[in-house]
């Protein structure tokens, strides 16, 4: 069995995001870059996956869409303990165009994990696209998966509850917060063994893009906080349903 | 010249970051106040590898450079000098003494369990009238044929009780001084060792360091680390590699006590702005940075020296003296700039502020590491 994750290069949670002077692109100066963080969950529950499998997962996968300064994620990745990256050598335009670039090395694995959406762009469009152009069945909102044999059980959160549903191989698994405890931290064996590990390079092929960044905006700075005094209970109640008007 | 650390080191660095950041801080004023060993967070950073890092992977350790342990000491002590110095002592002393010096069955026996993390060493050097001043060392190996036998008292030891391997300094031939002093390994479990009470320490205390005491105590032949008398050059080449983890733990209670004060500095407000936006304050933390950052670079200096197999000696006292020097003088500013909060314990500035002291004691004294400092320029 092998296990394809999705790895999507992102700037770091705590970056200060700033355009440039066009406002149609991030000015990616001074930029930390990591794994996108549901893609790193993702990843973590493969390992584990593997790991408690006595040999029936023989590997774990990751493959990106960037360029050359996406592989000290990869390499990341690979540390955790992936056995081998894919980098697709070209800019990742847009959902359509990054599934498109994927199609073609996505075949043959047994289960595909992708993020719900990646921290940057949040399109949330790739696992899903992906899947439709593998023919293969995708279930989103993951948030835990078992496998037993070669049925796959999996947890989805839904509105008010939670749902459990069986599914067959080959399967796209979009996950979210839930499917790992925490990230792994890569231990310093994996960190050596990384460089060792396989990272192939693929050309890109040609695929239109079908979307183009228009603006961006940052989203207004936040108001300053009110105080209210704690003998106004009154005010504040005032306050909440009109002005901020969430009562 | 290349300021520039490689995918790796950045990765090592981060995974420390992450480890502190998302597990040490959890506990970390619980086992400050209680004085409680951290021997959860130990197992963990045995898996990460980071109990002997610096090991070649040919005796199961990490393989990875001084450089990368500089980062990863300093990662680790912004959070929890009291886990770091368990870290330390067994990469920096233990470990690295053993790699260096130990015959290939000395390493298989002992180095292996260490660098896995499997089992903790402790340093075995000061004693109750003989700390840097070595050459006075009271605790006896009397050469028995087989065996030495061991009797004395050595005192402050790190890993004291949850070390398993102990690497004992010990006068064999008095008459020789200094040449006469051995280095031995001994199992903490032999017949005649006991330990004196757990030391309530102003810092670190999540760390156990305790007195211990050698009665008649056995140690095979074959434990003695070369030959006959090499134990205060061993010691002193230990020490000198010591330093180095030290002087990073110290850049670490600096740069943790800075991060927290640059954070409160943004939030808190006085007079209608935030106190970051008084002169007396940003001066404050301008000047706290200046001293990190030139702490950082004579800890990267001297790590680098080692990693190219350049004498670090002089380096790694400058580093460890300067370190550990503005760890008290950041922390102490930290302190202050939080105000009543930072003299609370839920700040954690206290913390590092008591933890700052240890470093300019331990490992040699500040004053030490300018004696080294001088004998050098004035040779």
């Amino acid at each position: 069995m092998k296990i394809l994750v999705l790895i999507g290069n992102v700037p770091d949670t705590t970056t200060k995001i700033k355009f440039n002077s066009e406002k149609t692109a991030l000015d990616a100066s001074g930029v930390q870059w990591i794994i996108n963080p549901w893609d790193e969950l993702a990843l973590t529950r493969a390992m584990e996956l593997k790991e408690n499998s006595a040999g029936a997962i023989e590997m774990v996968v990751v493959a990106t869409v960037g360029r050359q300064e996406t592989e000290a994620t990869l390499r990341k990745a690979l540390a955790i303990g992936a056995d081998k990256a894919i980098r697709i050598d070209t800019e990742p335009k847009d959902g359509f165009y990054v599934a498109s670039q994927l199609a073609p090395v996505a075949g043959g694995y047994d289960l595909i994990f992708a993020g719900i959406e990646a921290s940057d762009y949040n399109g949330a469009a790739v696992g899903g696209m992906l899947a439709e152009l593998l023919g293969i069945h995708s279930i989103s909102s993951v948030s835990g998966l078992q496998l037993e044999g070669g049925q796959i059980t999996i947890n989805r959160e839904i509105d008010g509850g939670s749902q459990t549903v069986k599914m067959t191989t080959p399967l796209m698994a979009i996950v979210q917060k839930g499917i790992a405890k925490e990230p792994r931290i890569p231990a310093m064996r994996g960190i050596m063994m990384a460089r060792s590990k396989p990272l192939e390079v693929i050309p890109a092929i040609e695929v239109d893009v079908l979307t183009s960044f228009e603006s961006f905006s940052l989203p207004p700075a936040k108001a300053a906080c009110k105080k209210v005094p704690e003998d106004q209970a009154k005010t504040l109640i005032y306050m909440l349903r009109d002005e901020a008007k969430v009562l | 010249m290349n300021f520039n650390f490689s995918e790796e080191q950045i990765m090592i660095q981060q995974a420390a970051r992450d480890y502190a950041q998302r597990e040490l801080i959890k506990d970390v004023l619980e086992r400050d106040a209680t004085s409680t060993f951290p021997a959860q967070h130990v197992k963990a950073l045995s898996e990460l590898g980071l109990m002997g890092m610096m090991v070649s992977p040919d005796y199961d350790g990490g393989g990875m450079d001084t450089v990368s342990y500089v980062l990863a000491m300093e990662e680790l002590s912004k959070i929890d000098a009291g886990t770091s110095v368990i870290v330390s002592v067994n990469n920096s002393l233990v470990c690295f003494g053993l790699e260096k010096y130990g015959s290939e069955k000395q390493k298989e026996k002992y180095l292996k369990p260490l660098a896995r993390g499997q089992k903790i060493g402790a340093f075995l050097l000061s004693e109750p009238e003989a700390g840097s001043d070595a050459t006075s060392q009271r605790t006896t190996a009397e050469d028995k044929g087989d065996y030495y036998l061991v009797n004395g008292t050595k005192n402050w030891i790190t890993n004291a009780n949850s070390a398993s391997t102990y690497i004992l300094i010990a006068q064999t031939h008095p008459e020789k001084k200094h040449k006469g002093i051995n280095v031995l390994i001994v199992d903490k479990d032999s017949p005649g060792i006991s330990l004196g009470p757990h030391e309530d320490k102003m810092g670190m205390r999540s760390s156990d360091t305790h007195s211990v005491m050698f009665t008649d105590v056995k140690v095979p032949k074959e434990n003695r680390i070369r030959e006959d008398g090499f134990g205060f050059t061993f010691a002193m080449k230990v020490l000198e590699a010591g330093r180095i983890g030290i002087a990073a733990q110290a850049l670490g209670i600096a740069s943790g006590a800075f991060e927290r004060a640059t954070s409160y500095a943004k939030e808190r407000k006085t007079f209608g702005t935030t106190i970051g936006n008084h002169q007396a304050i940003a001066f404050k933390l301008a000047d706290m940075a200046v001293k990190i950052e030139n702490a950082r670079n004579l800890c990267l200096k001297a790590a680098w020296l080692k990693d190219q197999n350049q004498p670090f000696g002089v380096a790694s006292a400058m580093a460890k003296q300067y370190a550990a020097d503005i760890a008290m003088e950041v922390t102490t500013e930290a302190v202050q700039i939080h105000g009543g909060y930072g003299y609370v314990k839920e700040y954690h500035v206290e913390r590092l502020m008591r933890e700052a002291k240890l470093t300019q004691i331990y490992e040699g004294t500040s004053e030490i590491q300018k004696i080294i400092i001088s004998r050098k320029l004035l040779k």
